[in-house]
């Protein structure tokens, strides 16, 4: 459903723009219907311009991201674009900063509505919009009508999931949208989107949180400095990382029953079997992937 | 910036965006307790009721030859008569009505063009923000009187509306440049992004989620052109560059000089004009003040 292929970003950075910065380098990657992948990697590594670039709010520098077989990146002109939004949809990171502070929270519901929805009564869009609010849990009561500083960060990020169901999509891409919520809200949004997979709907997951993504995803795709370092089911790569970086990344994990020092000596007593990534030349941007095992890939190691 | 605004008590901030409801009724509870403000709108509402009314009560023309040469302010003659014997209350409350026309039309074209340039640039960024911002630049090194002056000079045509529309056309740079950085700022917010997910066209999102975040800002804006584009035109009509037509409060000071008004002690001649322009310009300047003080907590003084 949706593919990218050989994706770079570029960033000009410094004075007069002289240096560059290689935000995603060389990111091959797909998303199946009904199928949660999730972006791990530590700030900066680039998974959240990979969701703006899927979402076609900043454009590749090079390569192709097709979905449902047409290149978004050569969309052009607004009704196409406005088409492409009505399949594809994002949720963003911060609550508080995705709705305007000077108007009412469910204005983002009524923009859905004049853009997509003109001929619609007034009965049947309330109706449509009070089934949305249901789905993803939420009092109606308690969240229509108010002002964004009025309503929690957990309702606002699931105010914007029901904005993003108002319309038939089949891609979300949720940007990490667990991470202002609090612990018992989070569990909530999680498994609204199992609910929401179970509909068929790809789901894009970006995520700095390792265990988040061990819990939601079909497979996961680990970034470091911009590219793949390892990319395959989530219960392969976390039961058996095979580049550094992501051993390195699943070793930082804390673990509730055992101290730093005895994980230590474990993995002193049985280090795990080296594995060698791919390496490519001094000065070449593509990254390759090896196939470790059976839709299991591990990518080049960059330090 | 936090845009956690909404947070109880979030008031030491300087975050420029009014928050709903309770944060309007808060501006116009400072509103109403600030003395700058209240006194700013009061002086320029006075003036703006003079120019507007006055003129309906004056039964003849600014510049018609009425009565006796040289009087000093009267009963009949409220602000006395010129070397000629014109009214100088006619002329006054004429010129008032038209230097408000050069604020409204110089500004306000002026307002139009920078905050369209504005906008656009801090929006789109890239490359149409090197564009606009070289444009910006250029204009704004412009020595703009000296090109105000050949302009004027040159063109046969020389109403009021030619000298607002010159104002507006080389005033607009640093309102432009004000309002680039402030979209620049907004325009990477998420519900700018959200709203491009909701299928608006950039004009409609420039509209409906940036300007209104900073309405206070693009207020102050205006004023500050308003005023600007009253003291250009008092320059201009001073120099002898104003409309030839009609009158307006520079061009009385102009005729005030050039027939030694000064030396011949008639005070009541250019005093009025010269008061009307500082006194409008400044309670405009004073005005923003307080309203600046209303938009940013930081600058409460209670």
């Amino acid at each position: 459903m949706l593919e990218l292929s050989h994706v770079h970003k570029v960033y000009r950075v410094g004075a007069f723009g002289g240096a560059k910065l290689r935000a995603v380098r060389d990111v091959n990657l797909l998303v199946k219907p009904g199928e949660v992948v999730s972006l791990i990697g530590e700030s900066g590594s680039g998974k959240s311009t990979i969701g703006k670039m899927v979402l076609g709010l900043t454009k590749p520098s090079q390569g192709t991201i097709t979905f449902e077989g047409e290149d978004i990146t050569r969309i052009r002109g607004f009704a196409a674009r406005k088409e492409y939004y009505g399949r594809v949809q994002g949720v963003f990171q911060d609550p508080f900063s995705s709705f305007n502070p000077i108007f009412k929270a469910d204005r983002v519901f009524e923009m859905i509505r004049t853009s997509y929805f003109p001929g619609v009564s007034d009965a049947d869009w309330r109706e449509k919009v009070l089934d949305v609010v249901g789905t993803v849990r939420l009092d109606p009561e308690n969240v229509l009508n108010k002002y964004p500083h009025q309503l929690s960060g957990g309702q606002l990020q699931r105010l914007l999931i029901a904005r993003a169901l108002l319309l038939d999509i089949r891609l979300l891409v949720a940007d990490e949208i667990i991470s202002m919520l609090d612990a018992s809200t989070r569990i909530d949004v999680l498994n609204l989107l199992a609910d929401l997979k179970e509909r068929g709907l790809g789901i894009l997951f970006v995520t700095h949180d390792l265990s988040l993504g061990n819990y939601v995803s079909d497979r996961s795709v680990i970034l470091h400095k911009g590219a793949i370092a390892e990319m395959g089911p989530t219960r392969r790569v976390f039961e058996n990382p095979l580049h550094p970086y992501s051993r390195h990344l699943l070793s930082c994990v804390p673990q509730l029953h055992r101290t730093w020092a005895e994980v230590d000596a474990e993995l002193a007593a049985n280090p795990p079997e080296d594995f060698e990534p791919p390496t490519v030349e001094e000065g070449d941007d593509s990254a390759p992937l090896v196939e470790a095992e059976e839709g299991h890939f591990v990518g080049i190691d960059q330090r | 910036m936090s845009n956690l605004a909404g947070a109880p008590g979030s008031d030491g901030t300087t975050d420029p965006e009014p928050i709903g409801e309770r944060k309007k009724s808060e501006a116009l509870y400072f509103a109403k307790r600030n003395p700058k403000l209240l006194i700013g709108a009061g002086v320029v509402l006075l003036f703006f009721l003079i120019g507007m009314i006055g003129p309906l009560f004056v039964d003849h023309g600014p510049n018609v030859y009425i009565g006796p040469q040289m009087q000093p302010p009267s009963a009949e003659y409220w602000l006395g008569t010129t070397t000629f014997g014109q009214d100088i209350w006619a002329q006054f409350v004429y010129g008032v009505r038209s230097t408000f026309l050069i604020g409204f039309l110089g500004g306000g074209i002026a307002f139009l063009i920078g905050t369209a340039i504005g906008f656009v640039a801090g929006y789109k960024g890239g490359v149409v923000d090197e564009i606009l911002n070289m444009l910006t630049n250029v204009v704004l090194v412009l020595p703009a009187l000296v090109v105000l002056i050949v302009a004027v000079a040159y063109l046969d045509v020389r109403g009021l509306f030619v000298q607002a529309l010159f104002i507006g056309l080389t005033s607009w740079p640093w309102a432009a440049r004000a309002v680039r950085s402030q979209a620049l700022s907004l325009a990477t917010r998420d519900y700018v992004d959200l709203a491009r997910l909701s299928g608006r066209r950039t004009g409609k999102i420039i509209l409906t989620e940036v300007a209104p975040n900073m309405s206070s800002y693009l207020v102050m804006s205006f004023i500050l052109l308003f005023g600007g584009a009253v003291l250009i035109a008092a320059g201009l009509d001073f120099i002898g560059l104003g409309p030839s037509d009609g009158v307006s409060l520079g061009l009385m000071l102009q005729n005030a000089f050039q027939w030694s008004a000064l030396h011949l002690g008639m005070w009541w001649w250019f005093i009025p004009p010269g008061f009307g322009i500082t006194a409008i310009v400044s309670s405009m300047y004073i005005l923003n003040v307080g309203l600046d003080e209303i938009f940013n907590p930081k600058l409460r003084e209670l």
